[in-house]
């Protein structure tokens, strides 16, 4: 058993690890087809996000997307998951990115500009960076099979006992990330203003005490 | 298929609700406003003190030509009114209106997280309706819809969390399950929170500045005719509906009352509901319009003080009460 493998029978425990031995890949169920069309819908948005000129239209398509792993979550039964990621995401981000594009430029129709030499490096990192992460992922949970009939596993209870439990350390690093990531901004946002103050302010300093 | 049977009828009856109290709510403010303000309002429409008015009006939406500017952004154009209206449905299906599993469309585990995740996709709505239709002022009235996002997102969910913390729960017929009458005075700064910052979640006087018909020209909605318009406007009231419901789930203890507990409890939902629906038309008439920036003054030095002393205190006494 490697770490990740290790990792993942804490996170799931023996409940979900006990049904491994009588699934397969063969014979779906429904909710497991529902679930591959709705993982085909969400890469096909994706790929439209990134690759759309049509500035507005690839935040609208990253909607479909991020409600798309919403669906997903749903499917697994993660439901406070799932909210919680269509309340962050669809609700709130997506909503600031739109508020940029317009504040910015978010022409109608298409952009002849919206394209970047950097694509075959994009697609290189963005292949390698998917390729790593479906191996952990598949080297983890390969053997770790959810109950979807039996009571959810991930109701609001069920997460929020793993997260305040095992996974409490990682929990907190990630709110000194954030917060770190809040301070930068601020402290960013004050600097360009303090030297544009004192830009204009040496500009116009003789013209306002004239008027005055 | 008794299942089945069961899970149309509750669509059915959700659907039902969804189209008819707002416009309950829209002809009660037609009336409230005109008094309020000494005339009389519709008198002609049906007969009876114009009770017919909001049909004679849909009446008119459905036959009015369905005009696209030429300039726009035709698909998201179209899209964007289902995208403003639909979330309120949703949401409905969750909002209970009496104890068990009778009086709700449908139980939901998380609740709390669901309702507030779900109206907040509306916004997206009133977005691509201001970018799509090609006009200044439209995109004026989406970019200060995203404007008060940044106002009321915040005050919204910690106020929300602060019930979720006093009930040990986030489903909503969980809360009302623990609710107790002495909740009222606990939770009653949150509960002002919350119904401000829904209030501007709605775009509703004083936080109509998105819509501003006096500045902006009803913003994001200028080019929209007939039906579509009359989608936003349904979408309006169905999200004063939505807003009342949840303040009344979440703070005014839903249906327990001081008496007829048993079998009434959705007389009580909904009498609670009917006054802050009042109450928001009462605002609409007495307040004048802020502006953008004053919101977000409003909100990031009183609304978010605010909830988070809520939070402080909902903790402390959790903690004492235990």
């Amino acid at each position: 058993m490697t770490l990740a493998a290790t990792a993942a029978h804490l996170a799931t425990g023996p409940a979900t690890e006990a049904a491994a031995g009588t699934h397969g890949f063969l014979s779906p169920t429904g909710v497991e087809i529902a679930f591959l069309l709705v993982g085909l819908v969400t890469f096909g948005a994706a790929l439209v996000t990134v690759t759309t000129r049509q500035l507005v239209h690839a935040a609208l398509w990253l909607v479909i997307t991020l409600g798309g792993l919403a669906v997903e979550y749903l499917l697994l039964t993660a439901e406070f998951i799932a909210w919680v990621q269509v309340l962050i995401y669809v609700g709130s981000v997506v909503v600031l990115l739109l508020f940029g594009l317009m504040l910015t430029r978010a022409p109608i129709g298409r952009s002849p500009d919206a394209d970047s030499g950097n694509r075959w490096a994009a697609l290189t990192v963005a292949v390698a960076a998917a390729a790593a992460l479906v191996w952990v992922v598949v080297d983890a949970f390969r053997t770790t099979w959810i109950d979807l009939d039996g009571p959810a596993a991930g109701s609001t209870e069920a997460t929020g006992a793993s997260l305040f439990q095992n996974w409490v350390l990682p929990f907190e690093a990630l709110s000194v990330l954030l917060l770190a990531a809040l301070v930068g901004a601020i402290v960013l946002s004050r600097k360009a203003k303090a030297e544009t103050a004192t830009r204009s302010g040496q500009d116009t300093g003789r013209d306002t005490e004239g008027a005055r | 298929m008794n299942d089945v049977l069961d899970v149309a009828l509750r669509l059915l009856v959700v659907f039902v609700v969804f189209l008819t109290f707002p416009l309950v709510i829209g002809q009660t403010e037609h009336k409230v406003m005109a008094h309020m303000q000494g005339r009389l309002g519709p008198m002609y429409a049906g007969g009876f003190h114009g009770w017919a008015q909001l049909i004679a009006d849909g009446v008119k939406f459905a036959q009015k030509e369905d005009v696209v500017p030429a300039g726009a952004d035709r698909r998201i154009f179209q899209l964007a009114p289902a995208v403003a209206l639909l979330p309120y449905l949703l949401v409905l299906l969750a909002i209970p209106i009496g104890p068990g599993e009778g009086a709700v469309g449908q139980v939901v585990d998380a609740g709390v997280f669901f309702v507030l995740a779900v109206m907040g996709v509306g916004v997206l709505g009133s977005l691509m309706a201001g970018w799509a239709s090609a006009n200044k002022f439209s995109l004026l009235g989406g970019l200060r819809t995203a404007a008060q996002l940044l106002a009321y997102e915040l005050p919204m969910l910690l106020t929300a969390a602060s019930v979720a913390m006093a009930a040990g729960t986030v489903s909503l017929p969980g809360i009302l399950d623990a609710f107790e009458w002495w909740w009222l005075p606990w939770q009653i700064v949150g509960a002002i929170v919350f119904f401000v910052a829904g209030l501007a979640e709605l775009q509703r006087p004083p936080f109509d500045m998105p819509v501003a018909d006096s500045e902006i020209i009803f913003g994001a909605y200028t080019e929209y005719t007939g039906l579509r318009f009359a989608l936003f406007l349904l979408a309006e009231y169905a999200g004063i509906v939505v807003l009342c419901g949840l303040t009344t789930v979440l703070f005014l203890g839903g249906w327990h009352g001081p008496w007829g507990a048993d079998g009434l409890g959705w007389v009580w939902t909904l009498l609670k509901t009917a006054v802050l629906a009042f109450l928001v038309i009462w605002l609409r008439v007495t307040y004048p319009r802020l502006r953008e920036d004053q919101l977000q003054k409003l909100s990031w030095t009183l609304l978010v003080p605010l909830a988070l002393a809520q939070i402080a205190l909902t903790g402390v006494v959790k903690v004492v009460i235990q």
